[in-house]
């Protein structure tokens, strides 16, 4: 039997901005990332000190989760699919550099870039299944195909699917939760048209 | 759902440049764990399982130049090379290539040598393997920490059933580098002799480095004996992000998902390939969710002994003993193992021995909470 | 002794990122792991780093650690007695 899957919500976080599908959230001037992730953290009025030992990669997937989950029921088999171009290399080249010094076992724990989906699951209480693809540019085949897999299987009933990449403080988040609800149908062009679209223009429910 | 049929494979390790001597040195308990001294990795020795770089660049030599391509693309190179000559009618324009790696080539982090800088994305790593054998679709790339190499096969399995994939490639790699060893040794978690999973005296994990490839089918092949994947689930233990859950629970859960989905229970499994690394709390946790799994009489070793932790590679490779292992019906001995250190009775295989196989489990955990369990069935 | 234990309440800090406090908040006979300050194994670990780094003190025992990392108060007696820098 056919099943249909929708987009439940979305979030973009890019050059300052951050947006869901409905409007935008915050957005701000500050061009060094650490302030940057910090002010969002404040903004969010988050309590989690646990925040602040996380390298960039980790601290961006926490505020793009907390801002897609928040006010809305979560069940602990939710999946995380995420991927990017860079892998963890972000927090590789600061590891790398301590090497020379004292080798900095907490830059180190960060040298993978699942450990966001950790810091996820410990954060929002998930139990599911976790993935991290790694490619050259945004695959949204690859995104929709796996978490259909998992979501026809039953292996998840929703899915948490989406793009993390950080190279050079340069960010661009889009992270898109997926469920039965119907709402924005879960294909790769609507994901492209997301994914693509300019932040000043948050496309709409269709 | 489909299952997936495991069919030809490689492995490329300081114990062989094929499977056949893998499967041997492993039947011999031969190690691929050594002293290592390399002022370049570290200043101390330590052991870890490196393969001989001049041994491998005489290999490499027949299918490609040496000098073009980093360690590890050669060591990948030759796995995939081994696949294709034994499969000359195999489409590359309708295969997948899986590629499965923690760190890739981070050693040109210290060094790139003569490649370019963008040459340590995995995304190129990609390209350069697809590119050598004229595969024509953009591979897909895993890197989800120790369970990377295990989840290459889940995830062959789960796009298969949505028809995207009818052929795939699963390739796995990963190095000894100073990266990784530095981490490691700031983690205090590298033995001081070779490692001895699962024994009260361990005291941490050896490294290694290896290379893996296996080609992977929904179609169910001729042959009269097959060996396939029928069940599979990952799930996080939303605890630590280094540290292993203390009861076990993701693991646990992992086990019980994919039993559910082969539909069997624990006590049809014939065999166990647990991940051992022989760290203190890896192999506690372990045992804690073989229990609770009803696992604890059923035959198990860690390979770590043997090929040193190889990271992303570890659970394919570790999965293509697993899928010999049940084709000739035979258990392989946990090397180094001494005395049982953790705190739930496990049965460790102590030596090589027959037994008929029928159905097998391969375990995996990892850094970010992650584990992985696959059930694999002889058919 | 007083400074040193002030020293190191700045750089546990500093070094484990613990944002929201200041060297005020760790009492000096407060438990730094488990209920007081809920520090976790990545954190011992970097106080290893840092008692190698800023002490000259190499801890190969992780079994040591542990009383050694009570509290600032056990933590700055330890260093007294071995610190070679």
């Amino acid at each position: 039997m056919q099943q249909d899957f929708y987009i439940k919500d979305w979030v973009k976080i890019k050059s300052g901005k951050v947006f869901n599908s409905k409007n935008e959230i915050f957005s701000s001037s500050e061009k060094d990332l650490n302030t940057f992730l910090k002010s969002m953290y404040d903004f969010l009025e988050l309590k989690y000190p646990k925040f602040h030992k996380m390298d960039n990669l980790s601290k961006l997937g926490i505020l793009g989760t907390e801002i897609l989950f928040r006010g809305k029921e979560i069940s602990a088999d939710t999946a995380l699919i995420f991927s990017n171009n860079a892998s963890s290399l972000d927090i590789d080249k600061k590891f790398h550099e301590s090497i020379s010094g004292f080798a900095s076992p907490a830059l180190f724990v960060y040298t993978l870039p699942n450990i966001v989906l950790g810091e996820i699951s410990i954060k929002f209480k998930l139990q599911s299944e976790n993935a991290f693809f790694v490619s050259e540019s945004f695959d949204a085949e690859l995104l929709k195909n796996y978490s259909e897999s998992l979501l026809t299987s039953g292996k998840a009933p929703e899915v948490l699917c989406g793009w993390l990449d950080l190279e050079n403080e340069e960010y661009d988040v889009f992270l898109c939760l997926v469920s039965q609800e119907i709402n924005i149908p879960f294909s790769e062009e609507n994901l492209k048209k997301i994914y693509f679209a300019e932040n000043e223009k948050p496309t709409g429910r269709t | 759902m489909k299952k997936l049929y495991l069919l030809e494979d490689a492995i490329i390790s300081p114990m062989g440049f094929s499977t056949q001597e893998n499967i041997k040195a492993i039947q011999e308990e031969r190690s691929g764990l050594s002293l290592q001294h390399k002022p370049k990795i570290t200043n101390a020795a330590f052991y870890a399982a490196i393969i001989d770089e001049s041994q491998l660049n005489s290999a490499f030599a027949s299918i490609g130049e040496i000098k073009g391509y980093t360690k590890l693309e050669k060591m990948m190179l030759l796995a995939v090379q081994q696949i294709l000559a034994k499969n000359p009618g195999l489409d590359l324009t309708t295969t997948t290539l899986i590629i499965t790696t923690t760190k890739g080539n981070i050693n040109l982090l210290k060094d790139p040598g003569i490649f370019p800088e963008s040459r340590i994305k995995l995304s190129e790593l990609a390209k350069t393997i697809g590119q050598f054998f004229g595969f024509t679709q953009d591979a897909i790339i895993i890197s989800n920490a120790c369970i990377s190499g295990g989840l290459g096969l889940a995830v062959a399995k789960r796009l298969g059933n949505t028809e995207e994939i009818k052929n795939a490639i699963v390739l796995g790699g990963d190095l000894v580098s100073d990266f990784v060893v530095s981490g490691f040794n700031s983690f205090q978690a590298l033995s001081s002799k070779p490692c001895k999973p699962f024994s009260k005296d361990r005291d941490g994990i050896s490294l290694g480095e290896a290379a893996a490839a296996m080609l992977v089918s929904t179609e169910k092949p001729k042959t009269s004996e097959n060996i396939a994947l029928i069940g599979d689930a990952t799930v996080n233990d939303a605890n630590h992000i280094s540290g292993p859950s203390r009861t076990g629970e993701g693991l646990y859960q992992s086990i019980q998902k994919a039993l559910k989905e082969a539909s069997i229970s624990a006590s049809d499994i014939d065999f166990l390939s647990a991940h051992g690394t022989a760290t203190i709390y890896n192999d506690e946790m372990e045992s804690q969710a073989f229990h609770r799994s009803a696992l604890q009489d059923t035959p198990l070793h860690s390979l770590k002994a043997y090929y040193g932790h190889s990271l992303g590679a570890s659970a394919l490779i570790e999965s293509i003993v697993t899928k010999h292992a049940m084709l000739k019906n035979e258990l392989y001995g946990s090397k180094n193992f001494g005395e049982l250190g953790v705190s739930w009775p496990l049965n460790v295989v102590k030596e090589y021995r027959k037994k008929e196989i029928k159905y097998a489990l391969k375990t995996a955990s990892g850094f970010g909470g992650c584990n992985l369990a696959l059930v694999f069935k002889k058919e | 002794m007083k400074n040193l234990q002030a020293e190191l309440k700045e750089s546990i800090i500093e070094q484990l990122n613990l944002e929201d406090m200041e060297p005020g908040d760790i009492k000096n006979d407060e438990a730094l792991f488990g209920d007081g300050l809920g520090l976790d194994s990545i954190d011992a670990l970097e106080l290893i780093v840092l008692l190698e780094k800023d002490y000259g003190i190499k801890l190969t025992d992780p079994a040591q650690s542990r009383e050694i990392f009570k509290s600032v108060n056990s933590m700055a007696e330890f260093i007294e007695a071995n610190r070679t820098k």
